[in-house]
């Protein structure tokens, strides 16, 4: 009973509240990174170095009133948010955090669900995500948001392409699609997979920045041009819930990069007996500092970089992105089968 | 016992979410039925131990092909009432041969797993064997290597063909 139901739930709880509030951490990060990177201060006024003003957005967005467009579709203009954040929230089932290890002399594995189609099971959980964006725009009845979703959806379809041809040369080198099996792959390659796929792990990320509209690839929220982007007649909780799914997707992003080519939750140089003092720290806290590397350069190259053009953005993505991760994939298993 | 229940349940569902597929009159609202009746099947395979079943048929079907039915309908059938059958009898009679077309091959696929042993053995055979995702690749390359090969040559031939139709000059 424990076993089976209590330790499963009381993990789901804790993996949900630490990702929420990790998430609106994450905006306060992003604004204060951004704010540096511009020589300004960013939120200085609520709490000392605005460090509660997540909690004050929270806030503002229960209070906010919450609108519907005389004539939008209510039912999907309802769904759609939900939509988009429930396949983003799920995904970390598959997510290992960490080794086995012991809490309260019970040995707990650090991720919900071990399956053995684990990164078939993120590439199809994350190909539902779009559907909050197309029928978000859709059901606001106003012509921006329509334009904008389709932006969004059109570029999230394309570049899903080239990420799910990474992740097929990641799941030769690994030879299995559980994302526990993968780590422990690199364990017993004694190094990161990035190290061997660099390529893979370039086309990831920058696929990734595309999937999530990210800079320089937000063109779905160029507000110059559409206003707002696909949310734009969204208000409080609903626009609360699509900005959560954006956050929680760049999360997804950095940490499957992370278990796939970092290395998940080894520490540097697995296969360097003389670091052994690494391995003081637990195998969680290397995964999360990994993954805050990595969502660190998502907000440094949004606060470097100019927006893409449209029509640059889908040539990088058709014309160099996809036949390097097919040359990838086809290079990948060549040495696999002759190496 | 509680198989029994899970199956009558999404069992329900999806035939529910069919009905509504094709009853709902705005075309969107059909889409979205759609959608939700392919992810009651995927967990129907879940419940079978088909998990690579299950999370293909959401990755293929449900996150991509009806993301296109949607854009399609979205952006032809724009605001736009929906029209009435030109002659509703002839549909019908066309409807009900697919219809007996149907049931009598749900009726054979119901006689052949009654003579044939049941799935719930198949299920722990895969798994015994290393799970199915290993199972279905080894038989994709081995056995069924020839109609793999076809159907991959047939969606060559389709996607050429799609992009002909799309840019008659290049």
């Amino acid at each position: 009973m424990i076993d089976t139901a209590v330790i499963p739930l009381l993990k789901i709880v804790i993996l949900l509240a630490g990702l929420l509030a990790f998430v609106a951490y994450l905006v306060l990060v992003e604004r204060k990174v951004v704010a540096w990177v511009q020589v300004r201060l960013g939120p200085m006024r609520v709490g000392p170095h605005g460090v509660l003003q997540p909690v004050a957005d929270v806030l503002k967005l229960f209070l906010k009133e919450d609108i519907t467009p005389r004539r939008a579709d209510r039912w999907i203009f309802t769904l759609a948010p939900i939509l988009a954040l429930v396949p983003a929230l799920i995904v970390f089932a598959v997510i290992p955090f960490g080794p086995e290890t012991r809490i309260f002399g019970r040995p707990v594995a650090l991720h919900i669900a071990d399956v053995n189609v684990g990164l078939l099971y993120i590439v199809a959980v994350g190909s539902i995500g779009v559907y909050g964006l197309i029928l978000g725009g859709y059901s606001s009845n106003s012509k921006y948001p329509l334009l904008a979703s389709l932006r969004a959806s059109a570029q999230l379809i394309s570049y899903e392409v080239a990420v799910t041809m990474t992740l097929v040369s990641m799941i030769l080198m690994a030879g299995s699609l559980s994302m526990v099996q993968i780590v422990e792959a690199q364990r017993s390659a004694g190094v990161w997979f990035a190290f061997v796929q660099p390529v893979a792990l370039l086309i990831y990320f920058v696929g990734g920045l595309a999937e999530t509209n990210r800079a320089p690839f937000d063109l779905p929220e160029a507000e110059q041009e559409l206003v707002g982007g696909f949310h734009t007649e969204y208000s409080g909780m609903r626009f609360a819930f699509f900005f959560l799914a954006e956050y929680a997707n760049m999360i997804v992003i950095s940490a499957v990069a992370t278990t796939l080519f970092l290395g998940g939750w080894l520490r540097p140089f697995p296969n360097v007996e003389a670091l052994w003092l690494l391995d003081l720290v637990p195998g969680w806290i290397w995964f999360l500092l990994k993954t805050f590397a990595l969502l660190f350069l998502f907000l440094w190259i949004r606060a470097t970089l100019p927006r893409y053009r449209y029509d640059q953005l889908m040539r990088l993505g058709w014309k160099v992105l996809i036949p390097l991760a097919i040359a990838n994939v086809i290079v990948t298993g060549t040495a696999k089968v002759f190496l | 016992m509680a198989d029994a229940t899970v199956f009558y349940t999404l069992a329900a569902a999806i035939v529910g979410f069919a009905v509504l597929v094709i009853s709902a009159r705005n075309t969107v609202h059909s889409v979205i039925f759609l959608v939700l009746n392919f992810l009651c099947v995927a967990a129907l395979y879940v419940v079978l131990h088909a998990e690579f079943l299950a999370v293909i048929q959401v990755l293929v079907y449900a996150g991509g092909i009806v993301v296109l039915y949607l854009f399609v309908v979205m952006l032809v059938n724009l605001k736009r009432p929906p029209e009435t059958h030109q002659d509703p009898r002839r549909r019908s009679r066309l409807g009900l041969v697919m219809a007996g077309l149907l049931l009598a091959q749900l009726a054979a696929i119901g006689g052949y797993s009654v003579t044939t042993a049941g799935s719930a053995s198949a299920a722990r055979a895969t798994e015994a064997a290393g799970g199915n995702v290993e199972q279905i690749g080894w038989l994709l390359y081995t056995d069924y290597l020839i109609p793999f090969e076809v159907a991959s040559m047939l969606l060559l031939v389709a996607m050429i063909g799609a992009i002909i139709l799309a840019k008659r000059e290049l």
